[in-house]
């Protein structure tokens, strides 16, 4: 393991930092799917992490969670650091299921779990992962079905549902573990047109209070409105980042431009 | 209510009289006397044959998720065994495996003095202990493989989100993994729990008494030889309704799929 100070730039490490990566790579065999990339995000932020198909923008989400090994960099979540073998592989398994805990992770695909309503889904990780009391959980999943406006979906099964309100339910799912970061991992892309909506306009709602939330997402006009900072990666490398009125307002760029243009 | 409609459907109607016009022809033209002599028997040999088929069931589809899991995502020296035992036990005739333990283990036993004097003697001087362990066996050679594909045809996803919400390995077996591979099982589980009832007469070779074991008696004792084998058809047929019945509404409960 590296000592502290080596090679991490002199920032403030602050309380308010909710996740910081430091040069991750990330490898498949001999093909370099990232490159070195890096981002903070502090209480409140909304990085949107945008970028063409093979850019690397979901193989960074899933590292960021170890559902991919890192080939290397630092992953710090809340301040403390993920330990990593040499080779990415994480040193203490307990330690990278509960630090998996304090991340909220919405896949594409939805992945609720199609064996318990939603009710169960939504109380399954923080009763049977976290401990906390059935009674509790079940209120709370209440509340946040209300939320997401499933309030009378809580015992339906999933198949039985639209892909927006699965979307909505794996949102309230992720929820439910009050996480220090969200992690979206094109939480439309799966969606048919008219379904979209619904859903951004939830994930916005969670911006709004001030969730913090990592954002890989193809919807451009969306990311210009919830995001507080942009990445744009291109062949597992940043190519350019900054607020969203630059990225997408006066880009500089020229790939950057070109792929605007082509998702326009 | 609109099962009952539609079983008063015209059609139906001239079925369930013929049916019954059936049951009444055989009712008054064939023999039944023997019956009451041999109701005690015969309620002994059906409660036999369903214990073990439930028994059987049961310990052999707890065998059958370590098997499954062995082949599905095992390493080698796991999988190879779990494997092989699979192939053995579907390649050989069930019969054969009785035998093979019954008359060979159970004629091995008794040379060694230490397994007579054991505590486990009473019962490995019987029969039905081979039976249930033949049984059970089989049921597990065959349900191995269906769980190994059960356990591969869970969806990648959602184990995936297991782990990404911090699940330990375990409690994605049990809260996750397992649950769905058996629920992805329970239709082939329904029909193999048919067979296995149907295999159970295999039992009366080695001269355990169940509900067949008992029809063959009646034949022997009365040369009647009709009556008996319908009765026993119309039991055995009784018993698979239930069963399918039972897997019905275990599908039911979690209704994985839109229907």
């Amino acid at each position: 393991m590296q000592s502290e100070d080596d090679n991490t730039p002199d920032r403030a490490t602050g309380a308010d930092e909710a996740i910081r990566v430091e040069d991750l790579h990330k490898s498949f065999a001999s093909l370099e799917v990232l490159k070195g990339v890096s981002l903070t995000a502090r209480k409140g932020d909304v990085v949107a992490i945008i970028g063409g198909s093979g850019s690397g923008k979901s193989t960074f989400l899933r590292c960021v969670n170890f559902l991919e090994y890192p080939t290397a960099g630092r992953i710090f979540v809340a301040g403390e650091e993920i330990r990593m073998k040499p080779g990415g592989a994480p040193a203490d398994r307990r330690q990278i299921e509960r630090i998996r805990t304090r991340l909220g992770m919405v896949f594409q695909s939805f992945n609720l779990w199609s064996h318990r309503t939603l009710l169960e889904n939504v109380i399954e990780v923080p009763v049977h992962v976290l401990g906390i009391p059935k009674a509790d959980a079940i209120k709370r999943a209440e509340t946040l079905l209300a939320r997401v406006g499933l309030s009378e979906k809580a015992s339906t099964y999933p198949a039985f549902l639209s892909g927006g309100q699965q979307q909505r339910a794996a949102i309230a799912r992720a929820l439910a573990i009050d996480p220090a970061v969200m992690l979206f991992d094109e939480p439309t892309s799966a969606l048919d047109p008219e379904l979209v909506g619904e859903v951004l306009s939830v994930i916005r709602d969670l911006a709004r209070e001030g969730r913090t939330m990592l954002l890989v997402t193809h919807e451009m006009k969306f990311a210009r409105e919830v995001a507080s900072h942009v990445i744009y990666l291109h062949n597992g490398a940043i190519e350019e980042q900054g607020p969203p009125e630059v990225v997408f307002g006066a880009p500089n760029s020229e790939r950057l431009k070109q792929f605007l243009k082509t998702v326009a | 209510m609109s099962a009952f409609r539609a079983a008063l459907l015209p059609h139906r109607i001239v079925m369930i009289l013929l049916t019954l016009a059936l049951v009444a022809w055989c009712a008054y033209s064939m023999r039944w006397d023997w019956i009451p002599k041999y109701a005690d028997l015969a309620l002994e040999g059906l409660w036999r044959t369903i214990w073990i088929l439930i028994v059987t069931t049961i310990l052999g589809f707890l065998l059958a998720i370590p098997l499954g899991l062995a082949q599905a995502v095992g390493p080698w020296y796991l999988s190879a065994p779990a494997k092989a035992f699979c192939t053995i036990i579907r390649g050989t005739p069930l019969l054969l495996q009785i035998w093979l333990l019954y008359f060979g283990l159970g004629s091995l036993f008794p040379q060694f003095p230490w397994i007579r004097e054991s505590e486990l003697w009473p019962y490995l001087r019987q029969a039905w202990p081979y039976a249930v362990l033949a049984l059970s066996l089989s049921y597990a050679g065959y349900e191995g493989e269906v769980m190994r594909g059960a356990f591969s045809g869970v969806a990648k996803g959602q184990i995936e989100a297991a782990k990404a919400f911090g699940m330990s390995r375990f409690t994605i077996f049990r809260r996750i993994w397992l649950p769905q591979a058996i629920q992805n099982a329970l239709p082939t589980l329904g029909g193999e729990t048919i067979l296995q009832l149907k295999a159970t007469p295999l039992v009366a070779s080695i001269t355990i008494i169940d509900i067949y074991a008992v029809a063959s008696r009646v034949r022997q004792d009365t040369f009647i030889v009709y009556e008996p084998l319908l009765l026993l058809a119309v039991i055995y047929m009784a018993i698979a309704g239930i069963i399918a019945l039972f897997f019905k509404w275990l599908e039911g409960r979690v209704p994985v799929k839109a229907r």
